[in-house]
């Protein structure tokens, strides 16, 4: 068999994969390992598929993905801390027919940002929230986060997470999932392929939830991996995630078309 | 003619924000201001105008959905009063960066801390010199009266998208509990969403077809791209200065003696200035109307013609004297006089002052 030359693999109808047009060209910023360069890429994907690249708002947060505007090729809002979800109530409300989103992290959404978080899902806004849980302050340099799991050590629980000094992992997905305004609730991770395909299909039904207009927030949570903040290799943290962080955080739906799932 | 109504500041306020053309409004009650809120929602603007009110979670969620719709070019809007304004300061410092217009209000109440539920003007400083952090200015516009609430809504929408940036209209529990003849101006269409499209281009509400994506950010994390963007609203800022000081001059032209004064105080001021000339001394007085940019000019061409002194009449502890003397600059003398705390100053008292601290001073 003859060998294919470069010129000849990369015609388009050899094409099997390539970047979505909506993520830029700019190199991530995130560590290499992080799962925020799929959960990006998963987004951007969905919104690329279902046409809405001139009609989506993303509201990105103050984090490790604070630069989220520089990779996600649509217009976009940088929030201040844990805002995101007002921001994105604004939006949504002046611009009906618009699609938006807030990606956040821990810290973003279920320390500083609880208020907004739980009250744009409690009046039940028309937004798709995309949830990054990796359990630790990435970005400041490795503090602990409202959903550090007990026992881990981060610089500000420098002997591990201690309920009686910083209180409990806080479960802010079971917790929206309670709230009448929520439609669609999920909790996912990207760090296999199969994972990632997992979760893209959730996005992908929460926004188009949004686009046909359907009532009710939908919440995605992505539980993943810190390796630089865990002081791990890529490959161990994301065994180290699915040994201490999936138990304590299951993956599946949580709540689908406004009825919780019976477990 | 428009239509004339009795209605309180507040109440004034609200309906102004209709008629101005708002696609939004986004706030939460506090005392003295809790009318704009209950107003719109019993006047139902979305079927009016299609106009949004909605009462958020608190004063930070409420600042924070004006950036949202401020930063995808809708006309958006809050109110409240001192602590809540306290709790938007983040917000506002953020909008001032990311140069995203909206309108905030603040019916002033006394403090600091919960303070009373009184009016005052102790939150001069908050307005005019940050309030939130980082190096930047917001005009200022105040109204001193029911008619002024009205009026200045379109003004500071005005001055929000003509500078892209946030704009307050800074009144008191007053002004904004009283009620007072106000004449309605007529009703401004709202802006289709294809015109801010059109008009505003760097508005976030969708990527143009084949155009770039628009970014909405106060982040430089390059320390010289932040330093040409703080270059950028200064230039900005000195525009304003040089374009929108307002004020009013009453009795000016023969005073030996002026008042400087803004918002209810300027009203309590006008009294004192016809006891004074009642007895022969020649007051007169110099109404602020923007807070900022401040009329250091005419403080100034006073200052040169001669003028024997200025009394700052404030409720507060002495705030925008503080302008009035860098405007003087040491060349006469410059007085407060003001009560604090609520309290509520009588023409008498401060007549009385000038005639103690300037006259026989």
């Amino acid at each position: 068999m003859a060998e294919l030359s470069v010129q000849e693999i990369i015609k388009p109808e050899n094409l099997v994969y390539q970047k979505t047009k909506l993520m830029t060209d700019k190199a991530l910023s995130y560590c290499p390992g992080c799962g925020h360069g799929t959960a990006h890429r998963i987004t951007m994907e969905v919104i690329e598929e279902l046409g809405k690249e001139n009609d989506t708002i993303g509201i990105a947060p103050v984090g490790c993905s604070v630069l989220a505007y520089e990779f996600m090729n649509v217009d976009m809002q940088e929030a201040s801390h844990g805002r995101a979800p007002a921001v994105a109530t604004a939006i949504k409300r002046l611009w009906p027919n618009k699609v938006v989103f807030s990606y956040q992290g821990d810290g973003d959404l279920a320390a500083i940002g609880t208020a907004e978080t739980i009250h744009a899902c409690n009046r039940g806004e028309k937004i798709v929230m995309i949830f990054i849980n990796n359990g630790i302050y990435g970005m400041t340099g490795g503090q602990m986060a409202p959903t550090t799991m007990i026992g881990m050590k981060t610089s500000t629980s420098p002997f591990g997470r201690d309920v009686a000094l910083h209180g409990h992992p806080l479960k802010i997905t079971e917790l929206v999932a309670q709230l009448p305004g929520t439609r669609f609730v999920t909790r996912h991770s990207v760090h296999t392929p199969s994972a990632a395909r997992k979760t893209k299909r959730a996005i992908k039904k929460a926004f188009e939830a949004q686009i046909a207009g359907e009532q009710g927030t939908a919440f995605i949570e992505i539980v993943s991996n810190c390796n630089s903040g865990w002081k791990m290799t890529p490959i161990d943290s994301n065994n180290w995630m699915a040994d201490n962080m999936f138990p304590y955080y299951p993956l599946g739906d949580i709540k689908v078309d406004g009825k919780l799932i019976e477990k | 003619m428009g239509e004339l109504k009795l209605m309180k500041g507040n109440e004034a306020l609200a309906e102004a924000a209709i008629r101005a053309g708002a696609d939004g409004y986004f706030g939460y009650p506090i005392t003295p201001q809790s009318e704009v809120i209950e107003y719109l929602m019993a006047e139902k603007p979305w079927e009016r105008t299609g106009m949004v009110v909605l009462q958020a979670e608190s004063e930070v969620a409420s600042i924070n959905m004006l950036y949202g719709g401020g930063g995808t070019g809708k006309k958006v809007m809050t109110s409240s009063s001192s602590p809540g304004i306290s709790l938007m300061q983040e917000g506002i410092s953020y909008l001032a960066g990311a140069e995203i217009p909206c309108v905030v209000a603040n019916v002033v109440r006394g403090g600091p801390g919960l303070g009373d539920i009184q009016p005052s003007q102790s939150d001069y400083f908050q307005a005019v010199k940050g309030g939130g952090h980082g190096d930047y200015r917001l005009p200022t516009l105040a109204p001193s009266s029911v008619q002024e609430m009205s009026d200045f809504v379109p003004v500071a929408f005005d001055l929000a998208f003509k500078y892209r940036t946030p704009v307050l209209i800074v009144s008191d529990g007053l002004i904004g509990q009283m009620m007072e003849k106000v004449e309605l101006f007529d009703p401004i269409p709202r802006w289709t969403d294809e015109e801010i499209v059109e008009m505003h281009p760097w508005a976030t509400n969708g990527k143009p077809k084949g155009g770039e994506r628009r970014i909405m950010t106060s982040l430089y994390l390059d320390p010289h791209v932040l330093e040409e963007h703080n270059y950028k609203l200064q230039r900005k800022y000195a525009e304003i200065t040089k374009n929108e000081v307002r004020y009013e001059l009453l009795d000016a032209e023969d005073a030996d003696y002026l008042f400087v004064a803004y918002g209810s105080s300027s009203r309590i001021a006008q009294k004192s200035v016809r006891l004074a000339r009642e007895k022969g001394i020649k007051v007169g007085l110099l109404r602020i109307i923007t807070l900022w940019p401040f009329a250091s000019e005419i403080i100034n061409e006073f200052t040169e013609k001669g003028i024997k002194g200025f009394l700052s009449v404030e409720m507060s502890a002495g705030q925008m004297v503080e302008d009035i003397r860098l405007a003087v600059n040491g060349r006469t003398k410059v007085e407060h006089f003001g009560r604090l705390g609520g309290v509520i100053h009588s023409p008498e008292e401060v007549l009385e002052a000038l005639e103690q601290k300037l006259i026989g001073g």
